[in-house]
């Protein structure tokens, strides 16, 4: 069952400078307890896709065109009373910076009992029995003691841990975590994704990954959208996309990853630098670093889907050029 | 890309310039604030009297509202003081006294705390310690409380409130300084310098200095406006200039008695001088700082 | 925690034992002490007498031995022109200083913070531009300019006000204030708005920027991403973030709202403290002016150190800096 369709997103940011086009026509879908990794450059429009979901992209941007299904309701035309009840409730959101997600002046019970108290009218003494509850399932030890504390008094990876519990507090239907790990000790990270896994297995939670690092996704995601320039340029199915990735820029990606099965073969770089936003090439946006570019490419490409749902938008497609 | 490739082809000036002109509060105020420094340096050819000079002064012509004629016929379009001087002619040379002080303050106040920052940056140690503390505690007290422990001190008089502004404000040059030149003296090309074995001197003079212009000059004006405003304060309190040192502050508080009774004009016309003498120096100040920051740019 | 207000007291006095070295060698070294201490209207046997009871013939640095001693008890010598210990007459003028000073700073909370906050939530809206525009005025402006225009407008023009004085004051829970009569109100208005000016542009620009600053942090969007109502970001989640450096700075603006009431008090012939060292000055009665600004110190030093222990119990950060350290 479908809980999340997002067709020809565009949010776009009027800056002095002029109009960046952070989101640019993304398009994918989410079923029930599905897990999708979005990924991207810094710069990608892969977080702006996030917050718009939620409704959460700052001035001066905003959601100019497309829609976003939920449950079959357009977020984009929602009222804003409607998608607030929404937050934290059925969509729940972990960010990037544990260090900066929490309040620091606010203790963590304070910041766990909020969240349940503006979508339901329980007592605080069950709400900080709930809050308790969640700390310990996302593997806190002594949660009693750590609800009295406040942010600053724990470590990054223990911050991020209480920021996930607070996402699965309301038992959400859809989490979207905007690179929950990047910030954290490597060894952390591997915790951090094994917490969030987990409870989304238990409990059937919907999942959108937002990362840079396509190593992360491929052990956790069900399927992989890849964006590029603000929009999605490869989308399928995990395996599909990690073993036979088809759109240059994926292979590029996956080229410049370390991997223990191709020991001793060189690491390759994409060529050039990250797109500058307010002045992309016309036609195709990753032109300019391609090997592949031809006078073809200064159209811009459709999106093709092949038969197994493995998309990509490009006028090159790469046949099993993938390291083995 | 090509915004910044534009850019670069200007001198910096010009485009310290441009970025100037993109305020045209701050544009009106410059021109205000020449205007008024233009009026106050010529003040003895454009008035009609030297409101100082006894000879010229009529008693008879005290007190006459805006626009009344002297007895010596010009017309006082802003009427005249207690003592029958022309008001517009005392405005002119009241500006003159505000702004010498001012300025002399500031200049003075911004060389001492330049050398105080630049010698507790370069010192470091016991010696930055020491300074710094001295800094603190000195801008926990505010300037007027400074001013008048020493105006308590030393009495009243141009060169004594001088002095007694330059106590209230070195220290907010010196924190500037030593904390800029902390900064560039972290960066590389100072390193650079360093390696090539220039003198501490020579380092700090010919590379360090010119950085902390830009941040020295914001601060310069801001400091020369409270300057102004504060000699007024205590002029207007009478513990500042003397009544032979007529700045706007004196002028001010000569007319404050007559106030009540209705003779306004005595105290308004050089308080509206001092509003915009004070109020476009700050408004330039605060462009300046906007223009020279580059951390507020967008 | 301990360790950290031992280390502050111990500074506090530092400074203030700095300010009495200044003070003292400023009236004795700088300036002529028999000028300064002596009634210029005494004779030849008098000055000698005062001398000698004052010590000025013995050497400097057991003078200012006798000038602390006299510090420690409260003695300021007696007032040339009322005949009273200084520190008794500054203690007279006090309660109406500070019951200006106290209004002042209710004035600028209670419309700085609120001004402060629509000026940072909606930046771009004309009112906004406003309260900005009012605030750089509000800082440039000299504080006795701005009283000298409320007078005209208010006591000289319209009427409404009176421009003098304290009016009358009633005793209420036991303080004598004119917070309790209307008279009083309607005296006090005046000089508390004037001298709550800078203050009330100051909070503005603080909560503004506050605002500004927090409301791009991860923690505030995360807030919002909980589901909270805007209410509640902006009462608990923003505010208390901000409120930490706003009660700091006020809380030592304290200080600076005494020391500036010497120009509203001097305007508005506001009784207290202020008005008598400016009296004093003008007059030449040198033990009060010594006297109030030893005090006036006294007064800061511990302001100071009474906001940097609360800024440490508010702030969780600090607080816990300092037990770790």
């Amino acid at each position: 069952m479908t809980i999340l369709a997002v067709d020809s997103l565009k949010t776009h940011f009027f800056t002095r400078a002029g109009v960046v086009r952070a989101v640019d026509g993304v398009s994918f879908s989410l079923g029930q307890g599905e897990v999708m990794g979005l990924v991207g450059e810094s710069g990608s429009g892969k977080s702006v896709t996030g917050f718009s979901i939620l409704g959460l992209v700052d001035p001066p941007g905003r959601v100019v065109e497309g829609s976003m299904l939920f449950h079959g309701e357009d977020l984009v035309t929602m009222p804003t009373r409607e998608i607030r009840a929404l937050r934290g409730s059925r969509i729940a959101m972990i960010f990037q910076d544990p260090m900066m997600t929490l309040n620091p002046v606010l203790r963590i019970d304070t910041q766990m009992i909020e969240a349940i108290l503006a979508h339901e009218k329980v007592s605080r003494k069950e709400a900080l029995k709930r809050a308790c509850d969640g700390l310990a399932q996302v593997g806190i030890p002594s949660p009693e003691q750590r609800l009295r504390n406040y942010p600053h008094q724990l470590s990054g990876g223990m911050r991020q841990r209480v920021a996930i519990a607070i996402a699965f507090l309301n038992n959400p239907d859809l989490v979207i975590a905007d690179e929950p790990t990047t910030a954290l000790d490597v060894t952390i990270q591997a915790q951090i994704v094994h917490v969030a896994q987990n409870l989304c297995r238990e409990r059937g939670t919907a999942l959108i990954w937002i990362t840079h690092d396509l190593a992360v996704v491929a052990g956790l995601a069900d399927h992989i959208a890849v964006m590029y320039a603000g929009r999605v340029v490869e989308a399928g199915q995990t395996d599909d996309v990690i073993d036979r990735p088809r759109h240059p820029y994926t292979v590029g990606l996956l080229g410049s990853v370390p991997s223990a099965n191709r020991r001793g073969q060189r690491l390759t770089q994409i060529p050039g630098m990250t797109p500058n936003m307010l002045s992309l090439p016309e036609g195709c946006a990753f032109r300019d670093r391609c090997t592949h570019n031809d006078e073809r490419c200064k159209e811009s490409p459709e999106i093709t889907t092949d038969s197994g749902g493995h998309a990509i938008r490009c006028f090159h497609p790469q046949y099993e050029k993938a390291p083995a | 890309m090509n915004t910044e490739a534009t850019v670069m082809k200007e001198t910096p000036l010009q485009r310290f310039w441009s970025e100037f002109c993109e305020s045209r509060i701050a544009v009106a105020s410059l021109v205000v604030l020449l205007i008024i420094i233009l009026l106050a340096a010529l003040a003895p050819w454009i008035t009609p009297q030297n409101p100082y000079d006894l000879a010229q002064v009529d008693v008879l012509d005290g007190k006459l509202p805006p626009g009344s004629d002297a007895y010596a016929g010009y017309t006082m379009w802003l009427g005249s003081d207690g003592a029958g001087r022309d008001l517009y002619s005392a405005i002119l040379y009241g500006i003159r006294i505000s702004l010498t002080v001012g300025l002399a303050a500031g200049f003075i106040a911004l060389i001492i705390g330049t050398v105080i920052g630049l010698t507790a940056a370069y010192a470091g140690g016991r010696v930055d310690t020491f300074i710094m503390r001295a800094v603190d505690i000195q801008l926990s007290f505010p300037a007027v409380l400074i001013a008048l422990v020493l105006v308590a001190i030393l009495g009243r008089g141009i060169d004594k409130i001088i002095i007694a502004l330059v106590a209230a404000q070195w220290a907010y040059y010196a924190r500037t300084v030593r904390a800029t030149a902390m900064v560039e003296s972290a960066k590389e090309y100072v390193e650079a310098a360093r390696c090539l074995a220039l003198s501490t001197t020579r380092i700090v003079i010919r590379h360090v200095l010119p950085n902390c212009l830009a941040p020295l000059i914001v601060i310069g004006t801001v400091q020369t406006a409270s300057a102004i405003a504060l000699e007024s304060t205590l002029s207007f309190l009478g513990v500042g200039l003397r009544q032979t040192e007529p700045s706007l502050g004196v002028l001010i508080s000569n007319g404050f008695e007559y106030m009540m009774s209705g003779r306004y004009w005595i105290s308004f016309f050089p308080g509206i001088a001092l509003l915009l003498t004070i109020v476009s120096i700050n408004l330039v100040g605060d462009q300046l700082r906007d223009v020279l920051n580059p951390r507020l740019k967008r | 925690m301990t360790a950290f207000i031992i280390r502050r007291l111990l500074q506090a006095a530092l400074v203030v034992f700095l300010m009495s070295v200044i003070v003292f060698f400023g009236v004795n070294v700088i300036g002529d002490p028999v000028d300064m201490l002596i009634s210029p209207d005494a004779d030849q046997a008098e000055i000698a007498r005062t001398i000698q009871a004052l010590g000025l013939d013995r050497p400097i640095g057991e003078q200012y031995l006798h000038f602390l001693k006299g510090v420690a008890t409260g003695d300021f010598g007696k007032s040339f022109i009322f005949g009273e210990p200084a520190l008794k007459l500054i203690l007279h003028h006090m309660p109406a200083t500070v019951e200006l000073a106290l209004v002042s700073l209710l004035m600028a909370i209670l419309l700085g913070i609120p001004l402060g906050l629509y000026a940072g939530l909606y930046p771009d809206r004309k009112v906004s531009k406003g309260i900005i525009a009012g605030s750089i005025l509000g800082f440039s402006l000299p504080t006795f300019w701005v009283g000298l225009m409320l007078i005209m407008l208010f006591a000289v023009v319209l009427g409404w006000l009176p421009s003098t004085g304290r009016g009358d004051t009633a005793v209420f829970l036991g303080i004598e204030s004119s917070l309790w009569t209307r008279d009083g109100l309607s005296h006090l208005f005046l000089p508390a708005l004037n001298l709550a000016l800078t203050n009330i542009s100051l909070v503005i620009r603080l909560t503004r920027a506050g605002v500004r600053e927090a409301m791009h942090q991860d923690y505030i969007k995360f807030a919002r991403a909980k589901g909270l109502s805007e209410s509640r970001v902006v009462s608990v989640h923003l505010m208390k973030n901000i409120l930490i450096p706003i009660v700091t700075v006020l809380g030592l603006e304290f200080g600076g709202l005494l020391a500036f009431s010497v120009v509203t008090e001097s305007i508005f012939a506001w009784p207290g403290m202020g008005k008598l060292l400016i009296d004093s000055l003008l007059q030449l009665d040198r033990p009060v002016v010594v006297a109030y600004l030893m005090i006036i110190v006294l007064f800061f030093v511990v302001i100071n150190l009474v906001v940097d222990i609360l800024y440490s119990v508010l702030d969780p950060r600090v607080r816990l800096k300092d037990q770790g350290a």
